[in-house]
């Protein structure tokens, strides 16, 4: 029972960002390193979000939970703020990269860049959320036994795997945007991922919270997929298999 | 087995001192110019010459593939740009290559941790570490943490100088059987009380003559992977095999607060033993420079295909030429490291100069150019992570972090490899982010995180 709820979940939260790494980032060196470093650049916003929460805590003297919603939203700005900071670090390596390339164009789209770096953001938000999760649903234990819902893991796995492809969007869009300087493309993200988190808040109502971030996941999928230049017409023409 | 255990520790220094096996192994230069066609040892010559007049100049090493074709000086220029552009698309290559067998060596070490009891119980430290951790006041351990931190990083430095000297008065069959029995103890010793500690893990009955015959294949395949002849990729996960076992060991005999910082000591003692020009591994380098022998193949992770048998040379002469084609500017690049670990330098070794038709060797040539790393390297992150996992109170995030600070700073570190071109310590900007991350998600981050999770919020 244990493992199966183990593996199970660990499929449901890490499956679609596994088979997304394998399938279009393993191959690709730089596209490996980018994700990495897009989990560096997450590890330091949580940095900051925890340095902050903390300090807050200890100068309100209040009780942690009370204070959660400053730090969540304190912690959903600052990886945006640090998205950010991602992309303004691969926007030089890129051009850097052309500099030094033969034919002066960089070996990666930018457009690639920021799908890796989006997904790595998820890959790692997604990792820290649920693996200590998933480690304690390894060992002995009865769910909600003081009256929660018994559904705990398997509702986690679902928010997390709608994490991980809603930080994928984010990246996409939000490059997007900053790469043709749209305010609304910015202003939309950060006002995305601030629902998606105060949505969390409403725990354990789960059809208020599962329900409306999974819309929100497959509106901003259908918003990346066309900011990246996606279309039903592609779409069909890539379903018929005919021939460019 | 825990009295020996404590003697055997003396025999960890040698267990951990890896040294040349170069003049038993490489051929002199001679035989590897008579394997080859007249130009091509021409080519190559000048090729080496070149490269080691030029080894601190601006000419990268990482992308050095001339080796056929017409004069080495006239494709410099052309090659110029071409290897700028080599440099980054294998400068990506070679991070992941050595991407893979670090991540490797640490989820065998932090599986191992979060499964087998024996490597997290206390018992016992290393002779090394003399001074107990178990006092009642903060201020005396962290006086005894630094005190064993001291003793052991004199202990390292005595056997590095030690090293040097022989080296550099050619006591190469000292060395050579020193490196043996290293080896011996850690294939053999250490892999008997890991797999008697797992088996024991799982509840998993295993008779001794079984036990022998596993022992016995595993310990005498290791020895011939790693010292003589063996397919790349059986050496490549031997030499993960032994690090991680080392690491294990560490991570079970080091005391917690002198752990930390005996990491902290080593990564500046390893930027300054191989940066400053009287360091003991910066002196080895340029000894071996001089003679113009390959250093140390046996302590370091190679990432490069070296020639199998199936090749068109004989064997001999294939593997002592895969050694001898190292530059003796690149050869300069390995270093050996102090005694409880091997080599901290990176460098980059070109592959043989085929004797086959060029065309196809050419393609080969290219994608055999790899990157070294020491294992001393591998180690030590394995302990950072390693202990991370062991003692981050049974949270996963630690864990998560120093791993990510790890390869982050063994990025940066190619990184400036692929800028500096010459040899470089790989511990000191991991091991800094590590620690950086460790404290930093072990304090602050946990009780924001578990906080989030108990309430089932996600940020």
């Amino acid at each position: 029972m244990a493992a199966a709820v183990l593996l199970g979940c660990a499929a449901i939260a890490l499956g679609p960002a596994a088979a997304l790494v394998l399938l279009t980032v393993a191959a690709e060196p730089l596209l490996l390193i980018v994700l990495v470093a897009g989990a560096f650049f997450w590890l330091l916003s949580l940095l900051a979000a925890s340095l902050l929460w903390s300090v807050w805590v200890q100068l309100s003297g209040r009780e942690d939970a009370a204070l959660l919603p400053l730090g969540a939203a304190a912690a959903v700005l600052l990886q945006e703020l640090c998205r950010f900071a991602c992309f303004k670090m691969l926007k030089k390596a890129d051009e850097g990269l052309a500099t030094l390339s033969k034919d002066g164009r960089s070996p990666l789209s930018l457009r690639r860049v920021a799908y890796v770096s989006g997904l790595s953001f998820g890959i790692i938000s997604g990792l820290f959320s649920i693996t200590n999760i998933l480690a304690d649903s390894a060992g002995p234990g009865t769910v909600g036994i003081h009256g929660d819902s018994p559904y705990f893991f398997i509702t986690s796995a679902f928010l997390t795997m709608a994490l991980v492809l809603l930080h994928t969007f984010w990246g996409i869009i939000f490059f997007d945007a900053c790469e043709r300087r749209r305010a609304g493309g910015l202003g939309l993200v950060v006002g995305s991922h601030l629902l998606t988190s105060g949505l969390t808040f409403l725990n354990p109502w789960y059809e208020a919270s599962l329900g409306p971030i999974f819309i929100l996941t497959l509106c901003t999928g259908l918003w990346a997929f066309s900011t990246a230049g996606g279309s039903f017409h592609n779409v069909l023409k890539c379903l018929s298999c005919k021939g460019e | 087995m825990m009295a020996f255990m404590n003697n055997s520790d003396s025999e960890e220094e040698p267990c951990n001192e890896r040294t040349s096996l170069m003049s038993a192994e490489s051929p002199p230069v001679p035989s590897y110019q008579d394997g080859l066609p007249a130009s091509e040892a021409g080519q190559a010559q000048a090729h080496r010459k070149r490269r080691a007049g030029s080894s601190r100049g601006p000419t990268t090493n990482i992308a050095g593939g001339e080796t056929s074709g017409s004069g080495v000086a006239v494709r410099e220029s052309i090659l110029e740009n071409e290897e700028e552009e080599l440099t980054l698309k294998y400068g990506a290559k070679h991070v992941i290559m050595l991407f893979v067998p670090v991540t490797l060596c640490m989820i065998v070490v932090v599986a191992t941790i979060k499964s087998v009891r024996f490597y997290t119980e206390k018992n016992g430290q290393l002779i090394y570490t003399p001074f107990s951790e178990d006092t009642p006041s903060v201020g005396q351990r962290l006086l005894n943490s630094v005190l064993n931190t001291i003793v052991m990083i004199s202990v390292i430095i005595v056997m590095t100088v030690f090293l040097v000297l022989l080296y550099k008065y050619r006591c190469y069959k000292f060395i050579h059987g020193w490196l043996i029995l290293s080896s011996l103890m850690l294939l053999f010793l250490f892999t008997y009380i890991y797999l008697g500690e797992v088996l024991k893990t799982y509840n998993v009955a295993m008779d001794y003559p079984t036990l022998f015959i596993v022992i016995w294949n595993f310990g005498a395949v290791g020895m011939i992977c790693i010292h003589w002849k063996g397919p790349l990729q059986l050496q490549q996960a031997y030499l993960i095999m032994i690090s991680a076992l080392m690491a294990l060991v560490f991570i079970k005999y080091l005391p917690e607060w002198s752990a930390w910082v005996i990491l902290g000591a080593i990564s500046i003692y390893d930027l300054m033993a191989v940066l400053c020009p009287k360091g003991p591994l910066r002196m080895l380098v340029e000894t071996a420079q001089e003679r113009n022998e390959p250093i140390f193949p046996a302590l370091i992770y190679s990432s490069a295909m070296m020639w199998t048998v199936g090749m068109a040379k004989p064997d001999t002469a294939a593997r002592g030429a895969s050694q001898q084609t190292w530059d003796a500017a690149e050869d300069g690049r390995k270093q050996l490291r102090s005694p409880s670990h091997a080599e901290s330098q990176m460098s980059e070794t070109t592959s043989p100069v085929p004797t086959r038709p060029v065309t196809s060797l050419e393609e080969l040539e290219e994608e055999e150019r790899g990157v070294k790393l020491g294992l001393g390297d591998f180690i030590f992150y394995s302990v950072l992570v390693g202990k991370a996992a062991a003692t981050a109170s049974g949270d996963w995030n630690t864990t998560l972090a120093c791993f990510v600070a790890i390869l982050i700073g063994l990025c940066l570190t190619l990184l400036l490899l692929a800028v500096f071109k010459k040899a470089l310590p790989a511990l000191p900007i991991s091991t800094t982010f590590g620690l950086i991350f460790y404290f930093s998600t072990d304090n602050l981050v946990r009780p924001f995180m578990d906080t989030l999770a108990s309430h089932q919020l996600y940020i």
